[in-house]
Order: C-alpha cells, then sequence, then structure tokens
C-alpha cells in the first residue's frame, strides 16, 4: 500500500536521534489488564451515558428508516425524487457511498495483515464491523431502489421454471455476485476473528446465559497449540481470499457506470479511482467512529495516535489518487475531443449542479491536502472534523457521479433536473441510523478490540508481530 | 302529445307542494297536479315502462348502485337493446371473433367541420380511432382531438343522470316536462323561447331546428361557439359581397403565404391541407417541386415551425403587412408605408415570389385575424388567379349570421325579459361567452332553463334541466365536412349513461320524442328518396354520403406527386381492410380503396343536396365578379364592419401591449378539459401540459422584467386576470397570447384547476383581442408543468436539416454532419435476420409537429396519464414525445421537429445492461420490453441516449374505476407500477398481421403493419415497414441520401432513422 509504516527500528520510545512513530500500545498494560480492560467493556453492567445517546439517535432514525421503507414499498419509489431521464437517485448515491465505506474493514484486516502492519491490531475488529453495517445498509438500496423489489431473487441464478438465467452482461448482475460474495466472506472473516475472543468472554463472563452464548460461538476454542494452528491457517486463507475482493467490489460498482454509454459514466478510470475513493471514504469512516468512541471507553492505550496518524496518512494517499481520478477524467473529456464528454465536463464544473462540484472538490482534494503536516494529523479533534469532511465529500462524489451524468446527457430534449425528496433524505439518514445502531449494539455485546491480537503486541513488547 | 291537452292546473300545484312536507321527490309539474291527463299521458307515452316508471325508489336505488357500473352496462347487460338497426349487429354476430377489431366509420364534429373516422372496436367496446381514408377531411390520418375522443367517452366525470335543480331524475320525468312547456309554448307559438346551440355541424338538426322556428315562428335559435368562424365569414363578405365558404388546394400551392393561420394543424380540415402541403414539400426525389411557405404571424404555430420563411408581427402590424401586400399585388392603395418600412425587404421577397407563382400560389389568411386581413387575403389570391386552383370558393348559400353578435343579441332579450325558457345545446355559454356579456347573472332569468351537455358544467350549474349529451360514439347523427361531404356518425357503443343526443332533446320540442337515428334517417330518406337503403348502407359502410361534398379525394387529384401515392391510401387501406374484412361479413366491412365505393363528387345528385346543405359548386365566376365590384371598397380604407372588424379601429392607449386570443391546441375551447390525454399532450412550441400561460415574446418580457412562470396580472379593458408568463422565442413583440379552454370551474375532475380563464378578459367586441393590455408583474411564481425544458441544440446535430440548394449541390451533406468517427466494431456479434426486419424512416421534412401521433400512441397501447405533478418531475409516460428545438436568434429563431421513440437499436444499449433480461433483441430486429419480467433497475433508461424509455415510478394506470378498464386496448398490456415501458413499434400489430399472413401463407405485405403514429399522421412523416425487403417502402427510403441515424457515432444502429428536412428558403431573403 502506498502508506508503509517503517517498524520502529528501536524500541525505545526515548530514543533521541530518532522519536519513531507512537506506539501501536500504549500505557503499562499486561496481558490481564488488556483482557480486562477490552472484555470489560462488554461485561460490565455500566453503559455510559454516550451510549444510549447515540444509540438513541441512531434508533430514532432507524424507525425513520422502517417508516420510509415502509411507505415506499406501499407507494412506488415514485416518492424518490427520480425521474427520466435521472432514473437513479439517492440510492444509488448511498449505495455507492456505503460500499466505499466497507472497503475500510477488509483492507485493514486482510490487506494489512498480509503486509503485516501490526498497527492494524487493535483496529482491524471495530473495522471489519464497520464493513458489515456499512455492507448490508449498502446491500439494501439496490434492492429498494427497484420497482418491483419483491421481486429481487430474480437478479440470482436459481434454478427456475422458466430455465430463466439472469442476463449476465449486465453489471447489475456482477454487482449481485460481488456484493453477495464480499458480505460473506466479510462475515466470516470476521467471525472467524472473533472465535477466540468469544472463548475469552464465555471465560470470563459471570452471567450463567452469557457464558452459554458466547461459548456456543466459540465454537469449542479451548486455546490449544492445534486450536491456534488452525485458527492461524484459516484466518491467512480468508484474508487471501478477502484480499482480490477489496479491489473486486468497487471495481464492480464502477462497471455500473463504467459499462454504459453515458457521457461521465463511460470512463476507463473508474474502477482504480472507485476503489481508491471507497478506501479514502472507508478509513474516512473508521476515523470517525473510532475518535468518538476511543475518548468514550478510553481506549487511548490501545488505539494510539500511531493508529489515527497512520489512518491519516491512508486517506492522504488514497485522497491524492482520487484527485488524480477527477483531473484525469476532465482532462480526457477534453483530450478526447468528444464534444458529449467536454459538455458533460463543462456541466459538472458549470452547469446546475456546479456547488456540489465544488463543494466535492473541497471536501476531498483541498481539505485533506493538510493531512500533509503532522500537527493536524496529530490533532484528534481536527481528524474527526477532516474524516466527516471526507465522508461528505465522497457522497457529493457519487451525487456528482450519477446525478450530472444523467440529466443531461445525449439528447438536450430530455434534459432534466434532480433533487431528492423528503423520503430520499429519510431513507438515506434511516440507513446512517441503521447503522449507528448495529454499530452500537456490537460494541456493547462484542469486544471491539481483538483481545487476543492486542495480547500479541505485548509478547512482542512493541516489535511487529510474527502472525505465523 | 295531444295538444288539445289541459292546461296544468298550477295554482293546485303550489298549494299541493306548499303543504306537503320532508323529501317528498316530484318528478314533474304533470305528476305534482296528479290529474288524469298526466296519469294518461304517462301510459300512452311509455307503457313499457309505465310501471318501473312508478316505482320511484326502485329507479333511484338502482342508479345509485349501478353508478359506475353503468358503464358497463352499455356492454348489453343491463340497458335495452335499441331497436334500431345498427350494422354490426343486425345478426347474430357470425364475423364477430373474439380477439379481433371491427373497424366502424363515423365521423366527429368540431366547430361544426366533421372529420371522418374509422373507431375500432373490441367486442363492441370503440378504443382506438383511426382516419377514414374516404372521407376528404381525414384521408386516413387523424388529429389528436379525434385521437383523444376515446377517452372522453370513458370519462368517469361525464354527466351521468338527467338532472333537476341538483337531483337525479329520470329521463321520462325530463321528457314530460320538457313536453309540457312545448305545449304551452305552441300556444304562444315559441314567445320567450329562445335555443342556444354550438355551431351546428349536423344537417340532420340544423333541419330539425329549422322545422322547429318554423312551427314556432316566435322562438329565436343561436348559434354561438367561442371558436367560430365570423372573421373569416366577415373577410369574405368584405372582399365577394357576400358570405362565402372556401377551402384551400395546398397541393396546387407552390408558393404560399400564412397571414397568421396555422392552417396545418388546427381544425379538422388541417389534417387534409397538412396532408396536401407534405405532398409537395417531399424533395428527396425533386428538390425543385417543393413549395415555399412564408408564414407571418404572432403567436408561433406548428404552422410557422415549418415555414421557410417567419415573421413575427403583432397583429396590428399583420394587418398592415396584409393591406400592403394586398396594395402591391391586387392593386388599391391603402399600404402602410411603415410597414413596407420595417419588413419591406421581406414583403418585396414576397410579393416577388407570389407574383411569380400565378395561379400557383396561395395567401392564407389567419381564422382569427381581423377580417381586413382576412380581405386582402381574398383579394390577393384573386389577384394573382388563384381561385379555382389553390382556393376552391363557394356561396354561403345559408350562411349563419354573426355568432358573436347573435350572442350579445340573445344577452340582449335575456336582460329585456324576452326570453322565458331557455334551451341550450352542448354550449356552455356560462363559462365561453364574452365576460361583457355577463351570462353567468343573466341565465338566471329566464323561468325555464334546460342544458344538455356532456358534463354537468358552469352552465349546467344554473339551469333548472340538465340532460347529460350523448358522445359522438354513442349517438347517430351527421356532419358536414369543410367542403360540404356529410358523413353519418354512427354509434359505436350504447349510451354508457342517461345521455341523449340534441337530435333527441330537439325532437321532443317538436312536439314527438324521436329517437337520433329515426331523426337522420328522415333527413336523408327525404333528401334521397330514391335507393334510400343502399345510401344508407354504404355511407355507413364508407363513412361518407356519396354524392355529397366538392373536394375530390386526395387519389383522384391531378398533381399528386407518386410518393404520397405510396406513402398514403394504398398500404394502409389495405391494412385496415385486412384487419376488418378478416372479421367482417359485407355489410360490416371497413371501406376499401376509394374508388371502389365512393364517387367523386359532381354528379347532379350532389349538386342538388350540397345546395341544402349551405355549399354550393363553386362558383368562382361570381367571386371574381364580386371581387371587382369591391375594389373600391379597398381603397376607402377600413369601413366599420362591426364587432369582429379591423383591429385599427380602436387607438392603442400607449404603451400598452395587444392582446391576442386562440383557442387551446389541446382543450381547444375547453370543451378537452376533462380529457386527460389531451391536457397532458405537451403543447406544440411549449411543451406546456396542464395549464395555459401568456405566451410573450423575450423582447417583450425582457421589457416587463418578466421570466416564464412568473405570475403577471393582464388588465383588458377593465378586466384582469391573473396569468403565469412563458416567454416564447418567436412570439411577435409588444403583444401577448393567452389561450382559451383553462380556468374551468366546473365540469370533472381535472378540468377544474387548470390554468386561467381566459374568457374573462373577453369581450365580444373584440372576441380576439386587441390593443389595450396592461400586463402588471405580481411578483408571485407558479409552477407549469413542461414535458421540455431546454430547448438549444447545443450544437449537437440531431435533427439535421439543409436547403434544398445544399441538397442539390451535396445530396449526402447530412452525412457529413456526423459527429466524430462512425461506427465501430461492436463486441456483440452482428444479428441474422432471415424474415422481416422491422425498421422505421422518419421524415422531418413533414412533420409538423402536431402531436396527433403522441395521442394516437397513448390510445393504441394504454399509455396512463400522470397528472402535472407528475409531470412537472419529469415522469410523463409518452413512449412517442416530439422534441423540439430552437436555432438562431431568439426572436425569430427557427424551429425543428423530431418525433423520438424507440429507436429498436440494433446494438442495444439497454439490453446489455438489463439484469433480468427484460429487454431483449427479438428475432425481427425489435427491442422487445417484457413487463413481467422487468424488475425496475432503470438501469435501461439511464443507459438509453434517447432518453425514450418511460417508467411507471407509481401506479399510473387507474385499474380502479371500471369505466377506464373498458377503454384500454386488449391487445396491449396494461402495466404496474415499478414496470419500465417504451414503444414497441405497435408489436401487437405487428402480430396480427403476422397471424393473418401465416393464415394465408405469404409473408406480411409492405404497408400491412401501420403503427398506431403512422396512422394517425396527417402527413405521413412517420413510414414503418420490412427494412429486409429492398422494395418496401421503408427500405427505399432508408436509401435516400438524405437518411440519417440519431447518434450513429455511438454504434447504437437504431431502426428508426430519420430523413433531414429540408427547406427552400428564397434566395432573396437568404437563409436567415
Amino acid at each position: 500500500m502506498a502508506t508503509v509504516d517503517r517498524p520502529p527500528k528501536t524500541t525505545s520510545p526515548e530514543a533521541k536521534e530518532y522519536q519513531g512513530p507512537p506506539a501501536v500500545l500504549e500505557g503499562d498494560h499486561t496481558y490481564g489488564s488488556v483482557t480486562d480492560k477490552i472484555s470489560g467493556i462488554v461485561l460490565t453492567r455500566r453503559t455510559p451515558f454516550s451510549w444510549f445517546l447515540i444509540f438513541g439517535v441512531g434508533f430514532s432514525l432507524m424507525m425513520v428508516f422502517f417508516g420510509a421503507v415502509g411507505y415506499l414499498l406501499l407507494k412506488g419509489t415514485g416518492i424518490w425524487g427520480i425521474n427520466v431521464p435521472v432514473a437513479w437517485g439517492f440510492a444509488i448515491i448511498n449505495f455507492v457511498w456505503w460500499i466505499g465505506i466497507g472497503h475500510a474493514g477488509t483492507l485493514i484486516s486482510a490487506i494489512l495483515l498480509l503486509m503485516r502492519q501490526e498497527w492494524r491490531t487493535s483496529i482491524n475488529r471495530f473495522a471489519e464491523a464497520m464493513t458489515l453495517f456499512a455492507v448490508a445498509c449498502a446491500g439494501m438500496f439496490p434492492i429498494l431502489h427497484m420497482g418491483r423489489p419483491w421481486l429481487f431473487y430474480w437478479l440470482l441464478p436459481y434454478p427456475n421454471v422458466m430455465s430463466l438465467w439472469p442476463q449476465f452482461r449486465s453489471p447489475l448482475v456482477w454487482d449481485v455476485f460481488a456484493v453477495s460474495t464480499y458480505g460473506t466472506v466479510s462475515l466470516l472473516f470476521w467471525f472467524v476473528g472473533l472465535v477466540p475472543d468469544f472463548a475469552t468472554m464465555r471465560d470470563k463472563a459471570q452471567n450463567g446465559t452469557l457464558r452459554v452464548l458466547y461459548g456456543m460461538l466459540a465454537l469449542g476454542w479451548r486455546g490449544s497449540a492445534s486450536h491456534w494452528h488452525r485458527y492461524e491457517t484459516a484466518y491467512l486463507l480468508l484474508a487471501g481470499l478477502a484480499t482480490p475482493l477489496v479491489v473486486s467490489v468497487h471495481t464492480v460498482v464502477s462497471f455500473d457506470f463504467a459499462v454504459s454509454v453515458i457521457p461521465g459514466w463511460h470512463t476507463t478510470v473508474f474502477p482504480p479511482y472507485f476503489v481508491a475513493g471507497a478506501i479514502y471514504s472507508g478509513f474516512a469512516m473508521v476515523l470517525t467512529l473510532v475518535i468518538p468512541i476511543r475518548a468514550i471507553y478510553g481506549l487511548e492505550d490501545f488505539i494510539t495516535r500511531r493508529h489515527l496518524n497512520n489512518m491519516a496518512k491512508v486517506m492522504l494517499a488514497t485522497g491524492l489518487i482520487v484527485a488524480y481520478g477527477y483531473m484525469i477524467e476532465i482532462f480526457m473529456s477534453w483530450y478526447g475531443s468528444n464534444s458529449f464528454e467536454q459538455y458533460m465536463s463543462r456541466n459538472r464544473m458549470a452547469g446546475p449542479y456546479a456547488p456540489i462540484f465544488w463543494s466535492l472538490i473541497l471536501c476531498n482534494v483541498l481539505t485533506p491536502q493538510l493531512l500533509w503536516m503532522k500537527r493536524f494529523r496529530d490533532n484528534v479533534v481536527f481528524l474527526f472534523l477532516i474524516a466527516i469532511v471526507v465522508n461528505i465529500g465522497m457522497w457529493l462524489e457519487r451525487y456528482v457521479i450519477v446525478i450530472t451524468s444523467l440529466h443531461r446527457d445525449y439528447l438536450p430534449s430530455s434534459w432534466g433536473m434532480y433533487h431528492g425528496t423528503i423520503w430520499d433524505y429519510a431513507t438515506y439518514a434511516g440507513t446512517i441510523g441503521l447503522f449507528l445502531a448495529l454499530m452500537f449494539l456490537f460494541i456493547r455485546v462484542l469486544p471491539m478490540i481483538s483481545i487476543f491480537e492486542v495480547r500479541s503486541l505485548i509478547k512482542t513488547n512493541g516489535r511487529p508481530s510474527q502472525p505465523e | 302529445m295531444s295538444s288539445d291537452k289541459k292546461q296544468l292546473d298550477l295554482t293546485a300545484i303550489r298549494e299541493r307542494l306548499r303543504t306537503q312536507t320532508g323529501r317528498d321527490y316530484w318528478r314533474s309539474l304533470e305528476e305534482l297536479a296528479d290529474n288524469e291527463e298526466f296519469r294518461e299521458l304517462m301510459h300512452r307515452e311509455f307503457p313499457r315502462q309505465a310501471s318501473e316508471w312508478d316505482d320511484q325508489v326502485g329507479r333511484r336505488g338502482f342508479l345509485k348502485l349501478m353508478g359506475a357500473s353503468l358503464a358497463l352496462a352499455g356492454l348489453g347487460a343491463c340497458t335495452t337493446q335499441p331497436l334500431e338497426k345498427i350494422i354490426p349487429y343486425v345478426r347474430p354476430p357470425e364475423p364477430l371473433v373474439p380477439g379481433q377489431p371491427l373497424f366502424f366509420a363515423t365521423a366527429m364534429t368540431l366547430s361544426g367541420s366533421a372529420i371522418g373516422l374509422l373507431a375500432e372496436s373490441h367486442m363492441g367496446r370503440p378504443t382506438k380511432i383511426e382516419g377514414n381514408p374516404s372521407h376528404p377531411a381525414s384521408m386516413g390520418a387523424t388529429d389528436a382531438y379525434s385521437q383523444a375522443s376515446v377517452l372522453s367517452l370513458y370519462d368517469p366525470d361525464r354527466a351521468q343522470a338527467v338532472t333537476e335543480r341538483g337531483r337525479i331524475r329520470s329521463w321520462s320525468a325530463f321528457q314530460v316536462a320538457l313536453a309540457a312547456e312545448t305545449d304551452t309554448l305552441k300556444t304562444r307559438r315559441g314567445q320567450g323561447l329562445r335555443i342556444l346551440t354550438e355551431i351546428v355541424g349536423s344537417p340532420t338538426l340544423r333541419f330539425q331546428l329549422q322545422e322547429l322556428m318554423r312551427m314556432l315562428p316566435q322562438a329565436k335559435w343561436y348559434e354561438y361557439e367561442p371558436v367560430n368562424w365570423d372573421n373569416r365569414q366577415e373577410g369574405t363578405r368584405l372582399a365577394f359581397g357576400q358570405p362565402m365558404n372556401f377551402y384551400y388546394r395546398l397541393d396546387q400551392a407552390k408558393v404560399i403565404l400564412s397571414l397568421g393561420s396555422d392552417f396545418l394543424s388546427s381544425r379538422p380540415e388541417g389534417v387534409r391541407y397538412a396532408r396536401e402541403f407534405a405532398t409537395r414539400r417531399r424533395a428527396q426525389e425533386d428538390p425543385s417541386g417543393m413549395n415555399r411557405l412564408y408564414v407571418a404571424e404572432s403567436t408561433p404555430s406548428p404552422t410557422g415551425s415549418v415555414a421557410d420563411h417567419k415573421l413575427p408581427l403583432k397583429p396590428s402590424e399583420l394587418e398592415q403587412f396584409a393591406r400592403a401586400l394586398a396594395a402591391r399585388l391586387a392593386g388599391g392603395g391603402s399600404g402602410s408605408g411603415d410597414t413596407e418600412g420595417k419588413h419591406g425587404k421581406w414583403l418585396d421577397a414576397v410579393a416577388r415570389d407570389l407574383e411569380a407563382n400565378r395561379g400557383q400560389c396561395l395567401v392564407v389568411p389567419g381564422e382569427f385575424e381581423s377580417s381586413e386581413t382576412q380581405r386582402a387575403a381574398h383579394q390577393i389570391n384573386s389577384a394573382l388567379g388563384n381561385i379555382g386552383k389553390t382556393v376552391e370558393y363557394s356561396v354561403a348559400t345559408d350562411a349563419p349570421s354573426n355568432q358573436t353578435a347573435g350572442l350579445r343579441e340573445l344577452a340582449g332579450e335575456i336582460s329585456n325579459g324576452q326570453v322565458d325558457s331557455l334551451i341550450i345545446l352542448g354550449a356552455n355559454p356560462v363559462y365561453w361567452a364574452p365576460a361583457d356579456l355577463k351570462f353567468g347573472e343573466l341565465i338566471m332569468k329566464p323561468r325555464l332553463r334546460v342544458h344538455l351537455s356532456p358534463y354537468f358544467d358552469e352552465t349546467s350549474r344554473l339551469c333548472h334541466w340538465h340532460v347529460p349529451e350523448t358522445h359522438y360514439l354513442e349517438q347517430w347523427s351527421d356532419a358536414l365536412a369543410f367542403d360540404g361531404t356529410a358523413s353519418i356518425v354512427q354509434p359505436l357503443i350504447d349510451p354508457l349513461y342517461e345521455s341523449r343526443s340534441a337530435h333527441e332533446v330537439i325532437s321532443i320540442l317538436q312536439g314527438r320524442y324521436r329517437t337520433g337515428y329515426d331523426s337522420v334517417r328522415d333527413y336523408w330518406r327525404r333528401q334521397r328518396p330514391a335507393d334510400f337503403e343502399r345510401l344508407w348502407t354504404t355511407a355507413l359502410n364508407d363513412g361518407v354520403i356519396p354524392g355529397t361534398g366538392t373536394a375530390p379525394p386526395m387519389s383522384q387529384m391531378s398533381g399528386v406527386a407518386p410518393r404520397t401515392e405510396r406513402t398514403s391510401g394504398q398500404g394502409q387501406t389495405d391494412t385496415q381492410r385486412d384487419r376488418g374484412e378478416s372479421a367482417g361479413g359485407p355489410e360490416r366491412r371497413p371501406p376499401g380503396p376509394l374508388s371502389a365505393t365512393t364517387s367523386p363528387a359532381g354528379s347532379q345528385q350532389g349538386q342538388q343536396v350540397s345546395a341544402q346543405q349551405r355549399q354550393a359548386r363553386p362558383t368562382p365566376l361570381v367571386a371574381l365578379q364580386s371581387q371587382g365590384n369591391r375594389k373600391s371598397d379597398l381603397e376607402v380604407g377600413p369601413t366599420g364592419v362591426g364587432p369582429t372588424g379591423s383591429t385599427q379601429e380602436r387607438p392603442a392607449p400607449a404603451g400598452s401591449l395587444e392582446l391576442i386570443f386562440r383557442p387551446d391546441p389541446s382543450v381547444y375551447d375547453g370543451r378537452f378539459a376533462n380529457n386527460g390525454w389531451l391536457q397532458e399532450l405537451p403543447k406544440p412550441l411549449t411543451k406546456l401540459t396542464w395549464d395555459n400561460a401568456a405566451f410573450v415574446s423575450p423582447r417583450t418580457a425582457e421589457k416587463l422584467g418578466v421570466v416564464t412562470e412568473d405570475v403577471v396580472e393582464l388588465r383588458y379593458r377593465g378586466a384582469t386576470v391573473e396569468a403565469p408568463v412563458w416567454v416564447l422565442p418567436g412570439h411577435a413583440d409588444d403583444c401577448a397570447t393567452v389561450h382559451l379552454g383553462y380556468g374551468r370551474e366546473f365540469g370533472g375532475r381535472l378540468a377544474v384547476g387548470a390554468g386561467f380563464n381566459a374568457y374573462r378578459l373577453r369581450r365580444s367586441d373584440a372576441p380576439w383581442g386587441g390593443p389595450g393590455l396592461e400586463i402588471r408583474k405580481t411578483g408571485e411564481r407558479y409552477r407549469l408543468a413542461t414535458t421540455q425544458t431546454h430547448w438549444s441544440l447545443e450544437s449537437r446535430n440531431i435533427v439535421r436539416t439543409g436547403t434544398v440548394e445544399e441538397y442539390r449541390k451535396n445530396p449526402h451533406f447530412v452525412h457529413e454532419k456526423q459527429h466524430g468517427i462512425g461506427p465501430e466494431l461492436s463486441l456483440y456479434p452482428e444479428y441474422d435476420y432471415e424474415g422481416n426486419a422491422w425498421g422505421m424512416a422518419i421524415d422531418l421534412n413533414a412533420c409538423l409537429g402536431c402531436n396527433a401521433c403522441v395521442v394516437a400512441c397513448q390510445a393504441e397501447n394504454n399509455i396512463p396519464v400522470v397528472g402535472k405533478d407528475q409531470v412537472t418531475k419529469q415522469r410523463e409516460m409518452h413512449w412517442l414525445r416530439i422534441d423540439t428545438y430552437h436555432e438562431g436568434n431568439l426572436d425569430n429563431p427557427k424551429t425543428v421537429h423530431q418525433p423520438m421513440l424507440c429507436q429498436h437499436c440494433e446494438k442495444a444499449p439497454c439490453e446489455v445492461v438489463c439484469p433480468v433480461a427484460a429487454t431483449v433483441h427479438s428475432s425481427e430486429g425489435l427491442n422487445d420490453m417484457i413487463y413481467n419480467r422487468c424488475v425496475g433497475t432503470r438501469y435501461c433508461s439511464n443507459n438509453c441516449p434517447y432518453k425514450v424509455r418511460r417508467f411507471n415510478f407509481l401506479q399510473y394506470t387507474d385499474k380502479e374505476t371500471p369505466v377506464l378498464q373498458v377503454m384500454h386496448n386488449p391487445d396491449v398490456t396494461v402495466r404496474d407500477r415499478g414496470v419500465m415501458e417504451k414503444c414497441t413499434y405497435c408489436v401487437q400489430r405487428i402480430n396480427s398481421a403476422r397471424i393473418e399472413a401465416k393464415k394465408e401463407d405469404r409473408p406480411i405485405r409492405d404497408g400491412e403493419v401501420v403503427t398506431a403514429c403512422q396512422a394517425a399522421c396527417p402527413t405521413h412523416a412517420i413510414v414503418f415497414g420490412n427494412i429486409n425487403d429492398p422494395n418496401s417502402q421503408v427500405a427505399k427510403l432508408k436509401k435516400l441520401s438524405l437518411n440519417y441515424s440519431v447518434l450513429d457515432e455511438l454504434n447504437t444502429q437504431p431502426r428508426t432513422t430519420y430523413l433531414a428536412a429540408l427547406r427552400n428558403p428564397n434566395p432573396e431573403l437568404g437563409t436567415e
């Protein structure tokens, strides 16, 4: 990856000549203290008030989501702002946005695992959970946006009396495979990674019911050497499986656009720039969530400035790739001397949606440049704000891609405008609520940081971990 | 009813009513009187229904219960079958094959002029209108109004029962009441009786009314319609000394000047004119024969949009221009120097061009322009020897008097208390009478007010009795075309509701109730006593009465270009015959080729008949003489010509604008205001739906500081109305056009609340407007729903045009306009087409943007209406739209039209992206849509470069209203929400032709499949057929060098291609 952190050369953080990056585990932790601290968050009876606050917000928004979906199923997609020519709107924007967010988890867990980036350890569990919930939110949109959502299974190749297959040339069918595979592998990966911790929780739990529940989830884990051996093998294999998926999912999602003939969609730069954008937004979302949670639960020892710094660097790097994508798109439309493409670029920059385009440039290209400066990367509050700006920017990016390309395509007679309706916003906000609710439920009932992996950091005493 | 019947004892009735309490309904004065005469009358008149009639509650309950389902009753279950002989069901319907449509000739009248139609009937339900090839006003094509008339038939908002003061009554109760009235009237020789009708186009009804007037000499009958021909008649009177009827022969005209006339798309005869115009417009083979059209107009019209040269002039300027031109070409010296100076070059060029084409040119005056403008046009036509060549005149023997003056007279009589009973047939004077007559107040004066109309409207509300009027598809009547050709209006279905025709109501006044069928038959029997039955059958079959009319059918005209022959009659007629013949017996056969049954006019018999129909044979000699006599008038300048006279009469207040009234292109004078298809029909040039607006030119808008959708207050001679502004490029400066027909207060769910009521500004002394309009900005905004928001081509070569000169020099100029590189290799293999490969060619040179195809498509394919709110969200469902683009300068742009429908691409971008294979390529090259399979991802729509796919965002199809279910074309699936749809090339018609061909073991013939849009097109701009067959018409068109594909650089390889539009500009004026 673009931002490979060199491992610290010295075990001593006080070294004079080079201080090195902050440690991945701070404080004076023992195996016991790590286990107690992380499992304690779940097993305690005391839940911080801020948990209730955020979960409450999430839950309320989730109810809004159910309301919006109910009305949608009752009336049809006409309650949204979509029309002809802009037949895709918030649903697809949100789908791509959520899928993008879902990229960080697997990237952190799988690719950084393979690259032996030990700083991933304390954020991977959290990021994976985020991925799962983001994919769940994302996956709902393509179904809800269908005119007849109850027939979504027609996109699956299932045996039926009509001997009909899906139409395999359609990127939407590829989407089905890509997203469902990604969702499945992410779930497995997350679950497998959880097994040793389930065992820990089972052992730590005072409550009999909890012990049984965690025990069942731990699948009989006893921590024997052969267990560890099989676990490591399985985890590595899954990491290997998941790695190409990180690249493929958003590549396939980008095909939804790139395969079409619409100026502004039909672009070969889309796959790499979508993947970069996905990682960009994924890390931004991890930061957005991790910074407050770290503060709420006092996890500064586990999620250190080193983590935040690294994530900021990943954001900066992927942000630059995304900026390059924007630039190349504009360049190609000019260089290709295709008048439709040229018009599309001009229209994005100066047309009715120009404010959105320029906000996107501000959010996604200009603001992250501040991350070049260490003092911004080290400033937690500032990092949180930038992450939110990037999240907004990535949403705007999808808005620009989906809406501005469609609203003025080939025949000027069919040009039109698109604006989201109250139901569009309700559904979008609703999925954010769903996501938050799920996320905070996860935090409450499962160890949000991998206990056994953080323990391994102690063993190596700050040196890179050796997963094998 | 016996005339010796005793007078009712009104005092006794009042007494009895006073003593009664509670909801005790009474039906008629006689019933109240409950005297011997009444009982006797009841049993004598309605022996069959006497007992049922007595059972009042039963009948009311029945009506209440059946309400909407009465619609289905029309199918034969619940109403009694009529006793008259209806051609389709005279015998057990052996030829009625379920699933096979039958076609019956009928006619629809608009402002007194008929268009002959063939109505498609599925198992007794009329579902679709086609043109009648034998009828001179139709020649196989239709206009948007007739296409949409089917929806009016099934309109659930139609009045459904006879009412008295809003309470439901039985028809018999009304009959008794009116009969009683007749008896009193007879004793007074009709004194106090006034009858107000619309323009009566039916000879039978005219005869009935004349009879009635003879019977009741003190009664008076007025004809009034807001869209009337007063100015036109006045113009001929000015020019010839007497009112004349006239019609044009545009196929004979090489140079045409329109002085504010939208002759190609307005009114029923526009269909014929468009056809004739197009025959001289096609220039692919012989560019030298192409006609040239100059249009000087105030309000941009479809006619103006196809002009070679257009000059926006406000009405007063137009009149000056006409006078100047007349002075130049026909002598006389009243031309205004000002106009000459301002538009001198234009006038010079036009004058020279007209003069150079003496006898082959034509000046068409606008029907609603001042009579002076009309006079000038007649003079020029006469001076240039066009009479008898490009324009035919005939003396209007039975010319109706000035209608506006008549209405004013009626208003005067009412206010003087001279009117005791007012019977209004069809008209809606409370809504559409000029505002200064205050008809809404006056109408309350007569003691008895009876209203016959299809809707319970503004007038019905203020009348005692309201009788639902039958739709033309459910009544017997007859109608005259512009040239006097008579047709029988034959019902396709029993009246859906308790409705009656004007014939039937009048017959009661005449003293004896008779059905429309009897009246019409009697009238024609009297006209043609010899051989009547044969005539009747022929007339029903052909849709025209042999021997009437003066215009020869198109195919018998001389000088018809060979291409037209191919495009027009033959193919279509064959198809219709095939479609019908498969089902119809000898009597039910729809009209065959023209020559087979219709004899051309000119027989002695024809003359005799037409004389009785206020239409005589052309008498050009008379015309010329009178023309000569009247010439001196011209030199004197404008004379007082009464209310409809010159726009110059009144000095305009300084700084004021001129106001122009026009019938609306969609709802006409308001009668179609409850027709969803027409309300949602994008109006030509503005694509405005569901509303009218005040149209102003960009420059005037700038001066007023308003933009489109700004609400302004229109103040015209004391009356004010608030209206949204629409800035229309090409509109004349310093004037504003408002369209009539909106702002209804009653008359159906769709009618009420749409637009503003321009009648409030209308004055009986200036029915078509004039100077004195003031516009004030209110600061409010009003949302208008349009289906097109962008009018520039953005230098894209989507619509390709050129001049004849360009074409002559380089026949392939069209292809040099392609963007970038041409077709490339495709990832996907080519398809093989062994049998048919369907394709379409659309001649942009012939397209006027008249919208007939749009409604035809909607009717044929069960396309739902979505409503204004959905149109503002750009969710209209039309499979076929007409794109309009403006080019050039804002004040006088060139306008081009392009019908845009599914292009049926060979390499269709939509097919590739559908995840469930709901849109697939057929073995004949159609891009099929499988509604059942569609899950509604809308990816296909996004990926369609033409954006011709339409999505059911909501449940648009009304599946609840029973009467609307009956309307649907059973051959086409009705789509639900969440499903994509689009043009199918009328695949149901292809399939029905295929079945016929298979039965006869032959290939489908060229011209056998006629798509709905093609059939409706007045100019044959749309040609459909098998492109695998090199001899097919469409294949030949596609070989022409003018043929091009839209967006061919995308390699979509569309099956629908376009022939570039050619203009024939006058070299003197250049191509500006």
